[in-house]
């Protein structure tokens, strides 16, 4: 309402930001600003700071020094409840929903509507959600149970949680990155709807392209120090990287290539049929010695049960598996790692860490698993090939005693990662490696799934991303309701005409 | 200092010294140590001596709550086991000849053993809630020890089994031996194998273990598997004590006691990371609280809410968000801030 006079004075107002964790400073006196109806992107690689700052913003974590001002006024939220009820909601990067619970009933946690006797208003609770998900335009039941629905859609209960109160500054933690098209394009819609009610809305994400396309103004953060705020509009993504990363961009430019298989190279694992409903039916799979098979499909495409059909987390239905030539039963993960054949789930956190435990302990997890419970592994030979991992993989900080949930997302994968190959596999199933990562890490991650494959690894690359389908894929299998409709050759390929493949297959199904 | 005071154990065993503290205060005699015959004798002996079939229950435990899980059925498993053992001394008629007791003792482990395993077969194959799934023995298990003893309450006269929880060696009491052979031989298993962190791993995130491959299930299964077994030995040591095979009284609450050893040892509930050494603290603490109401000449009636109180102030003092509380209130009021914790104490 006031945005266009009242330009001088934002709605937030952080300044000197300064937050350590023991010895380490996760934000160095940071300035921040965002005004009202203004949608702003915070950018950096992990550990740059971001989290930390949101977490301050929104009353997760006390600042060690600094202040934070909404609407002039100095704030101090002892807890997240405090700065929801200032009007500063959050979505952050992990779903915190409850999924046992219905999908009204985690819309209005925490603030059930009462009714006289002070029960719960179960009536209104319903009103509340149905009104909070018009609003974002979705038609999802409220009674259902929300761990039924996918991802993406539990992601749009989050937003559409956060929104549903008398909200003044939303954050939007990574919003997009369980989402496909139609979804983000759907999620913009309501961001620019919420902007134009005046609402200060920050946008993290790792995606460019989308940061480019929704937002008005981006601040850099690196090493949990300030680069500068600027608009976008003056700010070329180039110029963005390289304050993000503080090298120059021309490193990452330089496109790794990544060598194809040669034509006699061997067959390491072959899927016929393989059916687990509902997901996928009938697919067939064939991996080449040394390559990477990138897949591309839309969400709910089965992109993640073809995975864990692969990799014996879901039994089969029908269908036969061959590695190396010999038909093989993974009746368990267990069987299918000691076969060489492992998973990195799209969860990390729910299916992938064990967060309290250790980085050494989560390195060593599978490879002592494999050996049994009789046959420890030494302290000292834990140690040693925990280090050259966490060397190999430069994972940071290189402190192997840490707890992994303290790591950032990027390093979590690389966690997980180093614990996977520490099995020496043959087939490796990556499902989303680089979901919730930074640019830089993503890369990183990307450039390894290469080596790995020039090692002589085969690779299934797992990504809602095209263009990192393209970039990291030697070959791409399309994936379409569950089955897989055409394995191309990524070279020649554009992320348009990779998409057509994609959407089409979609067009011809409906 | 300060890494003394963050060390997980810190609290534990300041709660554990200071409950010694207050009995020495209220009666010096307490830690006095007499000897008598070669023998050790005194409170703190008969703590360590009388603390034999907690500790059992509890190390097991221990590892039962490190996978998420929880043992009910402890004290029904320490009838059963203590039934089968006198019933088959009753029977043979011959309560001397050291062939029977090996067979009687034997077969109470296995009887142990057998409910540890039913256990986990329920949980850990069928999926069934752990609190359910013992629950079922908890309550079943009273009654298949007095169709064990027919209906009586078994009693012998061997002084070969009265041996183990009333005999000496070296001046202590066996049952203390006991004890320390099951923390160290329990130790081992989990510390010098792979067992401790894997099932830690299974404890905190179950799917997320599978999928590394590792054996939840029999993890899981094992774990109670243990924990029918060491309660089958405290049934023995229970049974030992009292020569009489008591299929009410047997063990009665000990699957509480045992609980709270463990948590008040620092192990939480939620599963995942467990310490041996604080589920050791937390026996004694509680075998020494229980002195403690003797010693004290609390009436019976009155013991329970007396114990509560002690356990809750115990509780208290380890949260660390009490104490974050109690120091704000002193810097607050500087002086008064300690008094009220502190007063508590006395009055017990």
């Amino acid at each position: 309402m006031m945005s266009t006079m009242e330009d001088a004075q934002p709605l937030v107002q952080v300044t000197g930001a300064t937050v350590r964790f023991r010895s380490d400073t996760a934000l160095d006196g940071v300035d921040f600003r965002m005004f009202a109806g203004e949608v702003h992107s915070l950018m950096g690689e992990n550990g740059a700071g971001k989290s930390t700052l949101i977490k301050a913003l929104t009353g997760a974590l006390a600042l060690d020094a600094g202040e934070v001002r909404l609407g002039g006024e100095v704030v101090r939220f002892a807890t997240p409840h405090d700065a929801h009820l200032a009007g500063i909601s959050t979505v952050y990067q992990e779903i915190d929903l409850l999924p046992n619970l219905t999908v009204a009933e985690n819309i209005a946690l925490g603030r059930e509507p009462r009714n006289r006797v002070g029960a719960i208003d179960w009536a209104a609770t319903r009103r509340l959600a149905h009104d909070a998900l018009a609003a974002l335009g979705l038609e999802i039941d409220p009674a259902s149970v929300l761990g039924t629905h996918p991802l993406a859609v539990q992601q749009l209960v989050a937003i559409a949680r956060a929104i549903s109160t008398d909200v003044k500054v939303l954050v939007l933690d990574e919003p997009t990155s369980s989402l496909d098209f139609d979804e983000v394009a759907e999620l913009f819609r309501v961001i620019r709807e919420l902007k134009a009610r005046g609402v200060a809305i920050l946008f993290v994400s790792h995606f460019l392209d989308q940061v480019y396309e929704i937002c008005d103004r981006i601040t850099v953060l690196r090493n949990g120090r300030l680069v500068g705020e600027y608009l976008t509009t003056e700010l070329l993504r180039i110029d963005l990287v390289q304050k993000m990363l503080g090298r120059s961009a021309a490193a990452l430019a330089e496109r790794q290539t990544f060598d194809a298989p040669d034509d006699d190279s061997s067959v390491t694992l072959s899927a016929r049929g393989v059916t687990v409903l509902p997901g996928i039916a009938d697919a067939d799979v064939d991996l080449v010695e040394g390559e990477v098979l990138g897949v591309a499909g839309l969400l709910g495409s089965g992109r993640t049960k073809l995975a864990r059909a692969l990799t014996g987390v879901d039994r089969l239905e029908a269908g036969i598996i061959r590695i190396d030539g010999q038909e093989r039963r993974l009746s368990s993960p267990r069987r299918a790692l000691s076969l060489g054949v492992v998973y990195s789930s799209e969860n990390r956190r729910t299916e992938g860490l064990i967060g309290e435990l250790s980085v050494l302990e989560n390195i060593t997890l599978a490879l002592q698993a494999q050996r049994g419970v009789l046959r420890r592994i030494r302290s000292a030979r834990q140690r040693e090939l925990a280090a050259s991992w966490v060397e190999a993989l430069d994972i940071r900080p290189p402190d192997l005693d840490r707890p992994v949930a303290s790591l950032s997302g990027g390093n979590q994968q690389k966690v997980l990662l180093a614990r996977l190959l520490a099995l020496s596999p043959r087939v490796i199933v990556l499902d989303e490696p680089t979901r919730g990562i930074d640019v830089g890490a993503k890369v990183e991650i990307q450039n390894l799934v290469g080596e790995l494959a020039d090692n002589g690894l085969s690779v299934v690359f797992i990504s809602a991303e095209l263009e990192e389908v393209l970039r990291v894929g030697t070959r791409v299998a399309i994936l379409q309701d569950g089955r897989v409709v055409d394995v191309v050759p990524s070279e020649g390929l554009t992320t348009d005409s990779l998409l057509a493949m994609v959407a089409r297959s979609e067009g011809d199904e409906a | 200092m300060n890494a003394v005071m963050k060390h997980r154990l810190f609290w534990p065993v300041v709660v554990l010294l200071a409950l010694i503290l207050v009995n020495t205060l209220s009666r010096p005699s307490f830690v006095s140590i007499t000897v008598q015959d070669g023998r050790l004798y005194g409170s703190l002996i008969d703590i360590l001596r009388n603390s034999a079939p907690l500790m059992l229950v509890a190390l097991g435990m221990t590892l039962v709550i490190a996978t998420r899980g929880i043992d009910l059925s402890v004290g029904a498993v320490m009838a059963v086991s203590g039934a089968v053992a006198l019933q088959i001394i009753q029977d043979s008629g011959d309560a001397a000849n050291p062939s029977v007791l090996a067979v009687a003792i034997g077969a109470g482990l296995l009887a142990g053993l057998a409910c540890g395993l039913w256990n986990g077969f329920l949980i850990a194959v069928l999926g069934i809630q752990p609190i359910i799934a013992t629950l079922v023995l908890m309550l079943a298990g009273r009654g298949i020890a007095l169709l064990i003893t027919r209906g009586f309450i078994t009693t012998i006269n061997s002084d070969p089994y009265k041996f183990m929880a009333q005999g000496y060696v070296v001046g202590l009491p066996f049952a203390f031996y006991v004890s320390l052979a099951a923390i160290a031989i329990v130790a081992v298993i989990e510390r010098r194998t792979a067992l401790g962190v894997l099932t830690e791993a299974v404890g905190i995130n179950p799917e997320a273990s599978r999928l590394a491959g590792v054996r939840a299930r029999g993890i899981i299964w094992g774990a109670y598997a243990a924990s029918g077994l060491l309660a089958g030995f405290a049934g023995l040591l229970y049974s030992s004590n009292i020569m009489a095979a008591d299929a009410n009284a047997a063990g009665l609450y000990i699957e509480l006691d045992a609980i709270l050893a463990v948590v008040l040892g620092g192990t939480s509930l939620a599963g995942g990371t467990f310490s041996l050494a604080g589920t050791v603290v937390g026996v004694f603490t509680i075998q020494t609280l229980k002195s403690t109401i003797t010693f004290l000449g609390v009436p019976p009636a009155v013991t329970p809410v007396f114990m509560a109180a002690v356990v809750v102030l115990v509780v208290l003092i380890q949260s660390s968000r009490f104490r974050r509380w109690v120091g704000r209130l002193g810097g607050r009021l500087s002086v008064r801030s300690a008094q009220p914790v502190e007063r508590t104490e006395v009055a017990s």
